[in-house]
């Protein structure tokens, strides 16, 4: 169902300003944590939460802060991403947007937790004005003594420093980020190290989504049970799905975990728009695989979706309606990831163009054929093949779609032109 | 010198902030063509001189970002989202109806200088689909009367 935690404050309209937050509780678990507890008791707490990544792997939070070595003689970063580049996906511009503050406190708790100096957010180029509004909340924060030195007297120093990135999906990729914030070209970095050992400036860093560090201070303030007691017993807690393509009422809800695919789609989405019927749904951005309308009651909880044989993902959930051309929505999402690739891969680097390009020649009525079979052959020559998991991302919708609604490749090729014309909205 | 004295103070400012210099890059750039509109070679030293790193870091970064136009733009660049979620709401026939009405070709400035259209990849905007950047702006929910209304008030605004 819908669960506002995150979004308890959302529609305040006064929210970002910092006296709003103060008066209503904020900052009261930093205050709680500096004082009253250890950093590892603040890493057992939010282990005891049980919250998952919200980026879209999903790995234990807790467990990646307890990686960061603390004998280290190097000093130690924390990275809160909000790169939001899936497609499908722009619930952290939300938060950002609308309670910054929430942001900020999850990041200097975060940070005390791990032992860092320095806490840095990096921030999509194209968001400006979630930009600005987290640039004003830290100044805010830094004037009433939350940042800085000494915080709040407890001889705790930490700077917290805005980063805008260039505009690079790849770069919602931890390594990749950790590269673009030293001011390299975004491309992944080999894990073993990992960041929590050898991350930015080659320290130990800890990189978290930033829907997964606003749940921090929340997790302080309630208690790691509280979190636990949210969702279903794996996946804990609540989420931000992010409506978007054929629906009445496209948004961001917070849903407790576990909460039906079909209750977010019809109760709150208002179902599919102009009573056309439902054909398909990406679950977790566009990385994830196409799920059928008869799956729509699959609960949204990490291991609900993999058992329907896709992935919660980032929380894009994207609708399409019966005038959906498959082979245009492969092409489309094909040339994302050609365009997205860092080039540091062959597989990647110049799978996705092939791909890109048969999918192209199919479109344009000039397709073999044998083009499903060497789509096939592509995906199987990129997946698990690269670095990082784009190339492996890259492959999904194009397998994905050939596996559900191959009869429209088949079409396509055989007549050149669409078995189902897309019936979108027309500006001309 | 192409960098005002405002965007070179703006770099340094942001440099010293970092725990490592060549982290102001991206920083720096995004400076540079907020002043400029585009980025080419010799700014590259510019911004390389005013944070303290070498040209060729500066270089590096500039050319693998494809958020910063390397070649001169309209006054209001126009970045329409093309991805799946702006897709399904008609991106396709937004980003012909703009450059139906703006007679240009994708890339192209128009006449009086002021518009440039460009397709991107998605922009985080998904729920709130069809959707255009102008500048630094997001325009949203868009549809024919938006549209019509925005570029009247730009061309306005001169």
């Amino acid at each position: 169902m819908e669960k506002k935690v995150l979004f308890a404050n959302i529609d305040d309209p006064k929210q970002p300003e910092i006296d709003t937050y103060i008066s209503k509780g904020g900052y009261k678990s930093l205050e709680k944590v500096l004082k009253e507890m250890k950093p590892e008791d603040v890493i057992e707490e939010v282990k005891k939460s049980g919250i998952r990544g919200r980026g879209g792997a999903g790995f234990p939070a807790g467990m990646k802060w307890s990686f960061v070595p603390k004998d280290s003689p190097k000093p130690k970063y924390l990275v809160c991403n909000g790169d939001e580049s899936e497609p499908g996906t722009c619930k952290d511009r939300v938060l950002m947007e609308h309670d910054p503050h929430l942001v900020v406190e999850g990041m200097a708790i975060s940070a005390y937790a791990i032992g860092a100096g320095h806490a840095f957010i990096y921030i999509r180029g194209e968001f400006d004005y979630p930009a600005s509004q987290m640039r004003k909340a830290i100044d805010q924060a830094y004037e009433k003594g939350y940042l800085g030195k000494n915080i709040l007297g407890t001889g705790y120093n930490l700077e917290m420093i805005v980063h805008t990135g260039g505009g690079a999906y790849i770069c919602g990729e931890e390594t990749a980020l950790l590269n673009s914030l030293e001011g390299k070209p975004g491309q992944t970095r080999i894990r073993p190290p990992f960041p929590a050992v050898e991350g930015l400036y080659a320290s130990p860093t800890v990189v978290n989504n930033v829907e997964t560090l606003s749940n921090v201070s929340l997790i302080i303030k309630n208690g790691g049970q509280w979190f636990s007691k949210i969702g279903t017993e794996k996946s804990t807690g609540t989420r931000i799905f992010c409506l978007s393509g054929h629906v009445k009422n496209p948004g961001n809800y917070e849903l407790e975990l576990g909460t039906p695919l079909s209750y977010l789609i019809n109760d709150l989405g208002g179902g599919v728009i102009d009573g056309k019927k439902l054909k398909a749904i990406i679950p977790g951005g566009s990385s994830t695989p196409i799920l059928k309308p008869e799956q729509i009651d699959t609960p949204l909880d990490f291991e609900s979706v993999a058992q329907a044989g896709s992935m919660l993902g980032s929380g894009g959930v994207i609708v399409m309606h019966e005038d959906t051309d498959m082979v245009w929505v492969a092409r489309t999402l094909a040339h994302f990831y050609m365009h997205e690739s860092c080039g540091e891969c062959t597989p990647c680097r110049q799978g996705t163009k092939w791909i890109y390009d048969t999918l192209t020649r199919i479109t344009a009525g000039e397709g073999k054929m044998d083009d499903i079979d060497l789509l096939l052959d592509l995906c199987d020559n990129i997946d698990g093949k690269t670095i990082c998991p784009l190339g492996d991302a890259a492959v999904i919708p194009i397998r994905s779609t050939i596996e559900l609604f191959r009869p429209e490749y088949e079409h396509y090729i055989k007549n050149g032109k669409p078995l189902v014309e897309n019936k979108f909205m027309s500006f001309v | 010198m192409a960098l005002s004295t405002e965007s070179i103070d703006a770099m340094k400012k942001a440099a010293a902030r970092y725990p490592q210099k060549r982290s102001a890059i991206l920083p720096a750039l995004t400076i540079a063509y907020r002043q400029i509109g585009y980025l080419y070679d010799d700014l590259y030293i510019e911004v390389a001189d005013a944070i303290g790193v070498s040209p060729n870091e500066v270089a590096s970064a500039a050319t693998f970002y494809t958020m910063f136009p390397k070649q001169k733009v309209g006054k209001y660049l126009i970045q329409v989202c093309m991805n799946i979620s702006c897709g399904l709401m008609g991106a396709e026939s937004l980003k012909e109806y703009l450059l139906k009405v703006l007679n240009i070709k994708e890339g192209e400035i128009t006449e009086d200088g002021l518009f440039t259209v460009v397709s991107v990849e998605c922009l985080g905007s998904c729920t709130t689909a069809p959707m255009m950047q102008v500048n630094q702006t997001f325009y949203e929910n868009l549809n024919r009367e938006k549209v019509d209304k925005i570029l009247n008030d730009l061309r306005e605004k001169g």
